[in-house]
Formats: structure tokens, sequence, C-alpha cells
């Protein structure tokens, strides 16, 4: 992975000095709240409900597991022992005291890490998909794509200062693991028929308030040109993005009104004078950038071992876990192995520093010291031997970490919602327990969960979407009604190549309906699916109104039966 | 309008660092005012009123500066660039970053070589990232705090764009011997 020269080094070091001195002149009155809170954002620093929130950044989900190490240290010694890694592959720790979080930097940065724009409104952590570099249909491997956009977003001079956030995600695979189309900017790594490579590039897509699914505003763009062709729109958008209106300033609502294709071409006019200038990149940096991620010295093995089909045939739930947790790596006998951190209990993609200590153990073991998180808040091994699989498996059930439920209904997507964040409408970790415990109370509930095959149930505590709620094949939404929790359901999203947004089934639920609401759409689908379909399908092929009929069917008949109780009672 | 202290302004590019000095500009909003400033102060005027004025202005022997807004097109001045010993860029908040791109583009694409000042909600926080986009005078708001403010010259020592003080950008720069290889290691 990509390792810092005394360059990178000296920025953090420097930032970290910097940010020092802010929060030094803050706590001595010398920084108003107003002119601190962009700085500590752009730090990662949030003041929350109970405590402050730090961000750290994972650079498009790489982690060496000195710096997973270190992140369980921090998490001992500045918090109260746990971390939750966040849908944009960072990893955020609820309770530190803002005196302490200089040194926290500090102590990131003595392992190559930082905060640095985690929040406000800059270009944040880039993001990839969790399997770059390993993945069976990889077409170009992304990660030195995501490290050159990484030092060009780092301290850019001239986009500090946004109209709102800029998100930018990267995929290089046949399959869009990166939710590209749902970013302010996608990119696509490609190969054209004559073996150059180049990007596929998509602008104005989002989720928030008014999820829109991007464009793409330039088909094949060479691949020298990709910072000053993303320093073309940056800059459209820093100067015509909208800032009188918080809820229109996203680059979204400017590639909607002005069209995309104006937007595309006032990019392109931009570009024109940009094009073979010095921020373009030639095929030396991308060299030398890929060189940080060389493949890790595997060994040449064969196929499915007969050991691990015996394993399989042994062990329901080894086979289940095989099933649902591994992923086609490219090198035969090898294997990407996710660990599930949606243990029915657990609040969605927290992981405690024993965890993160014992997955850092387990990774050098087994998977050449590194470990990815990917935007579905789970960690992965990208490169586990098929031999080793049982013993991961093993190890992973002692640490909690082996839930075979990846792409599953209990694998929630899930941000930390009203219990930790100020902006939430809702609390959105106790939804997500009350689904899990309803699915784990059915008999047999593994094969319940199986047979309900793959399903994205992705829940947001309010309008902000962290938990991106519209692209979840299933998405809950927290809504305030005159300060009470309400949630709201939707159906029919979906990420990846064929993303859509979720459409709204009807009026919002309580939070105890919310266990019975999913059990009612799980069986519309089982009474409609045709053999081999996913719950996504059968929503786009038979539409949302029979989920909405038998949702709302069974609710009105159960408020029916609690009025006569009432009654009764009253009597 | 006559002042009893000058007020203070900061100037140098990033490469030669800060030094404080008495801002001599005269700021005027009104064609009207115009006629009160003496012949030879040095005048700062709106984009609009540069436009208005633009020939009875340049008939004047004493320097020249106008003043855009975050919504100006700076090609407005194309023509003039070379008359104009300041172009102000105002900032009406500090979190509003549309100066910074119209900076870079008078600098990189009109080549535009006077001074660039940032005036308005102009925060030594700030500093290092206008300096890299091509500003060398600061009107700060906080005046009080402008020996502090110089520090800001070297927060940075290095950035990683290419940028107005430093086109080429770090990853051109780096020694060719970059520790790839004992990366893998």
């Amino acid at each position: 992975m990509y390792r810092y020269d005394s360059y990178d080094q000296a920025m953090v070091d420097e930032r970290v000095a910097q940010f020092r001195d802010q929060t030094r002149r803050f706590l001595a009155g010398q920084l108003s709240e107003d002119e601190f809170r962009p700085l500590r954002l752009q730090n990662g620093l949030y003041i929350q409900r109970l405590a402050p929130m730090l961000r750290v950044a994972i650079p498009y989900g790489l982690l060496a597991t000195r710096q997973l190490r270190k992140l369980a240290e921090i998490a001992r010694k500045y918090d109260r022992g746990y971390g939750h890694f966040s849908t944009r592959q960072n990893i955020q720790f609820n309770w530190p005291a803002l005196e302490t979080v200089p040194d926290i930097l500090a102590e990131l940065a003595s392992v190559e890490m930082h905060a640095i724009q985690t929040s406000g409104n800059c270009i944040r952590n880039t993001t990839t998909d969790q399997f770059a570099g390993v993945a069976h249909d990889e077409l170009v491997d992304s990660r030195a794509v995501c490290e050159i956009v990484r030092q060009w977003s780092t301290f850019h001079p001239e986009f500090a200062f946004l109209p709102r956030k800029f998100k930018i995600a990267i995929n290089g695979a046949v399959e869009d693991r990166a939710a590209t189309r749902v970013h302010d900017i996608g990119i696509h790594a490609l190969k054209n028929d004559a073996g150059e490579l180049g990007f596929r590039i998509l602008a104005g897509g989002g989720l928030g308030r008014t999820p829109m699914i991007g464009h793409v505003i330039r088909e094949w763009l060479p691949r020298a040109e990709l910072l000053n062709y993303l320093d073309s729109i940056l800059r459209v958008y820093n100067r015509y993005g909208r800032r009188d209106n918080l809820y229109k300033s996203r680059i979204k609502v400017l590639v909607r009104d002005l069209t995309p294709q104006v937007f595309a071409q006032q990019v392109e006019e931009e570009w024109l004078h940009l094009e073979g200038g010095p921020a373009t990149v030639p095929d030396e940096e991308y060299e030398r950038m890929q060189a940080f991620f060389t493949p890790p010295a595997y060994e040449t093995l064969t196929g499915y071992s007969r050991a691990l089909r015996a394993q399989i045939a042994d062990s329901k739930p080894f086979a289940n876990w095989i099933k649902r947790n591994t992923f086609a790596h490219k090198v035969a006998g090898y294997m990407a192995v996710t660990l599930s951190l949606k243990k029915t209990g657990v609040p969605p993609g927290d992981a405690t520093a024993d965890q993160m200590d014992a997955i850092a153990d387990l990774a050098d073991r087994y998977s050449f010291g590194e470990v990815r998180v990917s935007h579905e808040q789970n960690l992965i091994l990208a490169d586990v031997r098929q031999g080793d699989l049982y013993a991961v498996w093993e190890r992973a059930r002692e640490i909690g970490c082996a839930t075979a439920n990846i792409g599953l209904v209990t694998d929630i997507v899930c941000c930390p919602g009203g219990d930790f964040c100020s902006l939430a409408n809702a609390k959105s970790i106790p939804v997500a327990e009350s689904i899990q415990r309803r699915i784990e109370e059915k008999v047999e509930f593994q094969d319940y969960l199986h047979d309900i095959g793959e399903l994205d149930l992705n829940i947001s505590g309010c309008i902000n979407a962290c938990g991106h709620h519209h692209v979840g094949h299933i998405g809950v939404l927290g809504v305030d009604k005159n300060g009470e929790e309400w949630y709201q359901v939707t159906i029919g999203g979906a990420q990846g190549n064929d993303a859509s947004l979720g459409k709204v089934i009807g009026r919002s639920f309580a939070r105890d309906e919310m266990p019975d609401v999913i059990e009612r759409l799980l069986e519309t689908y089982v009474a409609h699916r045709h053999e081999d379909e996913r719950f996504i399908d059968t929503v786009r092929r038979i539409g949302i109104d029979p989920f909405k009929q038998h949702v709302y069917r069974e609710r009105d008949r159960v408020e029916a039966n609690n009025v006569e109780t009432d009654d009764v009672q009253t009597d | 309008m006559s002042k009893l202290t000058m007020s203070k302004l900061i100037e140098g590019p990033i490469a030669e660092g800060g030094r404080i000095v008495d801002d001599i500009w005269t700021t005027v909003d009104t064609a009207g005012s115009i006629r009160d400033v003496l012949p030879g102060a040095a005048l700062l005027v709106p984009l609009a009123l540069w436009k208005a004025e633009r020939n009875h202005l340049v008939a004047r022997t004493a320097p020249l500066g106008v003043r855009l807004e975050p919504s100006d097109d700076p090609v407005e001045l194309v023509d003039d660039l070379p008359r104009l010993a300041v172009i102000a860029i105002h900032f009406p908040k500090f979190t509003d970053g549309r100066g910074y791109s119209i900076a870079r583009v008078l600098r990189e694409r009109y080549r535009y070589t006077g001074k660039l000042r940032a005036v308005g909600d102009v925060l030594r926080d700030q500093l290092f990232y206008m300096l890299r986009c091509g500003f060398d005078s600061f009107a700060m708001r906080h005046e009080a705090l402008i020996d502090d403010a110089l520090s800001a010259y070297r927060d940075f020592s290095e950035g990683y764009q290419s940028s107005v003080d430093r086109p080429v950008p770090l990853f051109k720069r780096r020694p060719v011997d970059s520790p790839a290889s004992e990366a893998t290691a």
C-alpha cells in the first residue's frame, strides 16, 4: 500500500501543529465559534449531541495492521474502547475530549494517518471498491488512481471552501462496488479497445435531501488528463454552485439546473484552458503509484482444495459463511474474506479495540498485513489462502465477526443516528437491532435468512442519508413529526451498475412497527418471487403496490385489533 | 475619506514571506466621490464603477485598482490588466470560496502580474490557501492580530497540487528514488 515519503509526512505533521495552534486559539477565545467551526470540521471534528466526534480518514478504505492497531489504541486511550466504521470507509470516535484531539491527530500522524477533510465543505475522502486489486472482475486497479486523487484533493488551495461537501468514488471493476452513480463525481477506470487506460466521468449524483443518479459527462478521458479535468469540474462548481441555500448547494443541483449537457459544456470549456497543463499526470506517475500496490507474494496454488470441500460439507455454519462472506479472488487458491461488523445487538459498523487488535493479528497471519473497510461498514481480509479459511472463520467466530450475513437483510448499513448524531431526526441503531432480532427469532433463522437471499437494507436517521437509504433495496429514513420519531420506508433502491432510487411505500411508521413492516415486505417477496429472483428484481418486476398493500393491510388490521382491546379495557 | 491612522496590509508572495505595510489605497464606491479624492491618490473602485467611469479613471496618473465581488467575472478586466496595480477580491464571508478560483484564473489564465489583494472576511487560517492561489496582499479583518497572521506564511512547507506559486505539482518534483520499493517490503 501507499507509504509516506518525507513530503507526505511533513504535511501531516505540519497539519497537526496548525490544528494544535487553532485549538489553542479557540480555547483562549481568539477564534470565535464560527471561525473555528470550518477549521475543526476540516480536521474531522464535530461537536455532537453527547461529546465531540472525530472522524479519521481511511483513504479508500485501506489499512495496514499497524494502523488498525493504532486505531485500537486510540479507542482505548481517548475514547470508550470502540470505534464506528462509516459508509465513507472511515472510522469515527464518539467520545474524545476536544483538548485531546491534537494529541490524537499526532498519534495518527505517527502511522501515516490523519483526519484531514473528513468533514466540511471540501473534497472528502475518496472511496473505492473494497476488493480493488484482488477482484476477479477487475479491469483496472483503482488504488493507484485513488492515491493520485487523494494527494490532489489534500489541501487543494482552490477548493477548501466549496458551496458544500464533495465526494468522489472510483471503480475499476465490471461491477460497480463503489456506488459511483450516487457521488458528486463518479470515476470509472477503463481500458479502451486500443488497450489505453482512461476514465469515464460521471457528475451530479448524490443522496441526501434530493437524491439523484449521476450523469456521464465524459465517456472517455485519457488518464493523463484526470487532474486537469477534476480541476475543471470543481472550478465550475466552486464558482457557480449555489451558496444561497444549504439544501440546493450540492453539485447535483447545479448539474440538474444547468442540465447535464450544459454543465458538461462548461466543464469542457474550462478544461480547454487546463488541458496539457502542469497538472497533467504522465504514465510514469501512474507507474510510480502502482508500484506501491504491487501484488503480495502469492503462492502458486490450485483452485478449491479437497480439504476445504470437506470442511464445507462437514459444517453448515462454515458453509454458510463461505457462501456469504467470501469473494472470488483473481489469484487461484485465494479468497477475499469479509468480517461482518453486523452482529445482532452491536451497532452496525462498530468494532471494539480488542476486535481491531484481533483482526490486525488475523491480517498479519493470513492476509499480508492489510485490512480494508467496505462502504457497507464491514472489514475485509483481501488475500486469504483457501486452506486458511477454516482457521480464519474459527478465530472470527471467537471475536464475534463471523456472522454469515454479508449482503443479506441483517447486514444492515446504518448511520449512528439519534443516539450520537446531532443532525439526526430519529434513532437508527435500535431500528437495525430490532429488525435483526426479529429475523433471529425465526425458527431455523439461518435457513430463512439465506432463503431471503441478497438484500440491501439501509437505515438513515435523517435526510442527510449517511445510511444511504435511497439506494437500499429496502430503505428506512428517520423523520421528525411534531417532535416524535417516525420512519419512512422506501423499496426498489439499488447501488451498483443498475443504480436506482427507492420509492416511498406510504405513510411512515412508529419505531416498534418496523420489524413487522420488514417482515411484511419479505412475505410479499416470498409470495411473488420467481425462482432465483432477488428481492430487488421482484420489486422491479411487480412494482411497489403488492408490497404496499400487504404492509398497510396488515398494519390496519393490527390497529383495528388494538382499538378493540383498548375498548375492552376501558369498559 | 481621511483616517487618523493608516490601515495596515500584509504584503508579499509566499516565496518571499510577508511584511506589514501601510495601506495607501483609497477605496471609492460612487462616481461622485471620485472627484473628492486627491489627484495623486491611489484609487480602488468596484468593477461596476470601473466600467462606468473607465475613461475618466484611466486619464488619472495615480495607481488604479479594481475590486471584484465573488460573482464578478474576471474576464471583464482582461484588456485592462496591465493598467491595474491592484485587483482586490472581496470575501463577504471567509467560507465563500469563489475568490480562490477568481484569483487563479487571473494569475494563470490571464497572466495578471500586479498585486492581488484579499479583502473582507480575511482571516489568518485561510492565508496559506490564498497565497497558493496567487494572492500577495491581505487586508486582514482582525488588524490587531496582524503580526500573528504573518506566521501563516509558514503553515506548510509543501503542497501537492499545481498552484500559482509552484505550477509544477509535487509529483513531478519528488526525487526519482521515492520509496516505492521499500514500501512493499
